[in-house]
């Protein structure tokens, strides 16, 4: 750390800033605590939900209405669900989504009728950072996370990480408890507002000792206009699609998944035809969802009546399922003083191996933001930190300030052979490389809709030698933005190295993990894939409903 | 990717700066620069807070497409983000007005017919 360290001192430091992070901070505010929101890019635009257009799980409090949303969910779970926190979140949310009608505008319906569940992105995201401060909390914004901070008692007690903008280099917070809401890991495919999400949070909490569960469940992707992040599913809802030689593709068996479309496009672009949206919708899009009707303009589309190439882009554990995994009722984690928050969580306990779609991970995000906000808020009160106790960061992967030149150098070399046999490489084209393994293993559509033990094991020997690059590897400069760089290249490598171990270990199909190497489908006894580790990945099966 | 600040409309308010989730504007001692457009993720949402509508975002995620088009290809569509957003200035009016309730409606249109 340089001496150009701003430090501060709060109850609760919420690392992460969008949905998820920020019903945290207000929570938290309600609870009657200090909290500070360390955001990566800016509370208010950054994050999957400030560019969608998040519907939530809403239902009324009847009990029958209740039980049958929560039954049809728990079908779907296959073994993995937990119809207590499906209850749970799904109260939550009804009792607190109306909060933000003191800043969301909200448009009554046709009958006159406010639906407090469905908000519109940008506006909602506004809403909430305006909501967040005017109950005090502190928002640290261009503010990436890099380390947690650990106190000598075992708990996690802060974080430090860069200043993007501002008077200073990083930024130090000491805190009483921490909770993660950095979101789920994309591996930078494009996902309309998923840049920024990189799985930082895993590998902090990972190196801070905590587990990860349901990893394997991250082959999700999503239909958008070829080259483009425009993965708003819902004007595809009406789509038809044919492969190059001007076939129709066959609707998938299940809903969202888009395999046929991915084994099609190995053979050239595959169209897409919108012709069979009816009028009103085409009308009413505007209205709906601006940044469709705008992406359309354009690129000189009139989707309707034009036929346009589509590609898919992955979603990894947005769409997809896996995260820390949540240890009791608090959303606690393995670590004490730590606390997770929306698409950084493992959403098993309400989704099982399908996806959560928008509605039910919005409802999670809200819900879990709020429990764990609690719970943060009274561990911080039980557990003041001392204004004098040392704290130690608790991992350094892709941070590494060594100068040990002839080691990084034969990791680097090492890498570099397995990827290209080519020669010795400076860090930077080393970083390169490991974006190129990253897409071709995390973000091609066939290799995860078609997973089996040989492209896992390969998979797996590429991604570790790509973690053995970088967690050496120092950034060619100190400055901020490179040190982020690559500790957000370190996540993701290590966030790849538990979604392809968590498939290995899950040898049957389940859900969207799809083994083609296995005949059968779910297993007698449903059991959770646990994961972690940094440097040693491991996994251990551990049947549902059985505890540690 | 982010494709043009116009710099005669921009004020200079560098609210661009301060709201991009990717950080890709500097401020400078004049108008803001486009400082890393590699980083742009194509959110349009620098759009939606630059009142003085001088941004223009290209769908497509990487630059090929965009590096083709010419200022007046780009003046007609600066801020029609902003206004069918029915932000700001335009959040009084009707044919604006953010009608995202209606999204559950159309799936179950698609779904059910």
């Amino acid at each position: 750390m340089t001496d150009r360290v701003r430090t501060y001192d709060t109850d609760v430091l919420i690392i992460g800033g969008g949905l998820a992070g920020c019903w945290t901070a207000i929570s938290a505010r309600r609870a009657g605590v200090r909290a500070i929101v360390a955001e990566k890019g800016y509370c208010g635009t950054s994050g999957v939900a400030a560019s969608a257009g998040p519907g939530h799980w809403f239902v009324p409090p009847e009990a029958r209405l209740r039980e049958e949303a929560i039954a049809r969910r728990m079908a779907g779970a296959q073994g993995l669900g937990d119809a207590r926190w499906m209850e749970r979140i799904i109260d939550r949310t009804y009792r607190t989504l109306p909060d933000i009608g003191t800043h969301y505008h909200y448009t009554p319906d046709d009958s006159g009728a406010v639906r407090r569940h469905a908000l519109r992105g940008p506006e909602y995201l506004r809403a909430l950072r305006e909501k967040a401060l005017a109950a005090g909390a502190v928002l640290l914004d261009h503010s990436p996370a890099l380390q947690l901070l650990g106190h000598r008692d075992g708990r996690v007690s802060g974080a430090q990480g860069v200043s993007r903008q501002g008077d200073g280099d990083e930024w130090l917070v000491r805190a009483g408890a921490v909770v993660l809401a950095t979101g789920g890991c994309a591996f930078r495919s494009h996902l309309l507002g998923g840049s920024n999400n990189t799985g930082d949070g895993l590998l902090m909490a990972v190196e801070a000792g905590a587990a990860l569960s349901g990893m394997e469940f991250s082959s999700f992707f999503t239909v958008a206009p070829a080259n483009t992040p425009l993965s708003r599913a819902m004007i595809f809802s009406f789509a038809r699609y044919y492969d190059t030689q001007g076939r129709e593709i066959a609707k998938p068996a299940a809903p969202n998944d888009h395999s046929a479309i991915a084994v099609a496009l190995q053979g050239g672009p595959v169209l897409c035809d919108l012709s069979a949206t009816p009028e009103i919708v085409r009308r009413q899009l505007p209205q709906i969802s601006p940044n469709v009707t705008l992406t359309f303009r354009r690129l000189g589309i009139d989707p309707f009546t034009q036929r346009f190439p589509i590609s898919l882009l992955g979603e990894g554990t947005i769409r997809g399922v896996g995260g820390v995994r949540v240890t009791g009722e608090d959303a606690g984690t393995d670590v004490p003083g730590l606390y997770v928050a929306g698409d950084v969580a493992s959403r098993e306990p309400v989704t099982g191996p399908v996806t959560g779609g928008g509605a039910v991970n919005a409802a999670w995000a809200l819900a879990s933001g709020c429990i764990a906000a609690e719970a943060a808020a009274r561990s911080a009160l039980e557990n003041p930190l001392d204004q004098r106790s040392i704290l130690e960061p608790l991992g350094d992967a892709g941070l590494s300030t060594r100068r040990d030149r002839t080691n990084s150098s034969t990791t680097r070399s090492a890498f570099a052979n397995t990827l290209s046999k080519g020669p010795t490489r400076p860090d930077a084209s080393a970083s390169s490389e490991v974006e190129i393994v990253l897409r071709e293993e995390m973000l091609s559509p066939t290799r995860q809709y078609f997973r089996n033990a040989d492209t896992l094991a390969a998979a797996s020997a590429r991604l570790s030698a790509a973690w053995g690059a970088l967690r050496d590897a120092t950034p060619p400069s100190a400055g901020p933005r490179e040190r982020q760089r690559f500790r957000e290249l370190a996540a993701m490598t290590a966030t790849a190295r538990w979604c392809t171990a968590s498939a290995a270990a899950r040898t049957e199909s389940l859900g969207m993990h799809r083994r083609t190497d296995s005949s059968t489908n779910g297993s007698d006894v449903p059991a959770y894939v646990i994961s972690g580790g940094a440097d040693t990945v491991w996994t251990r099966r551990q049947a549902a409903g059985t505890v540690s | 990717m982010i494709t043009s600040l116009d710099t005669e409309r921009c004020t200079a308010c560098n609210q661009c700066v301060a709201t991009c989730p990717r950080d890709v504007f500097e401020k400078t001692e004049h108008i803001p620069t486009i400082a890393r457009p590699q980083d742009c993720q194509t959110c349009f949402l620098c759009e939606l807070y630059c009142t003085a509508d001088a941004l223009f975002v290209h769908p497509e995620a990487e630059p090929a497409m965009a590096a083709r088009l010419t200022p007046s290809d780009i003046t007609p569509l600066l801020g029609e983000y902003r206004r069918e957003s029915g932000w700001d200035e335009w959040s009084e009016n009707p044919r604006y007005a953010n009608q995202h309730w209606r999204m559950e409606d159309v799936f179950r249109l698609a779904r059910d017919g």
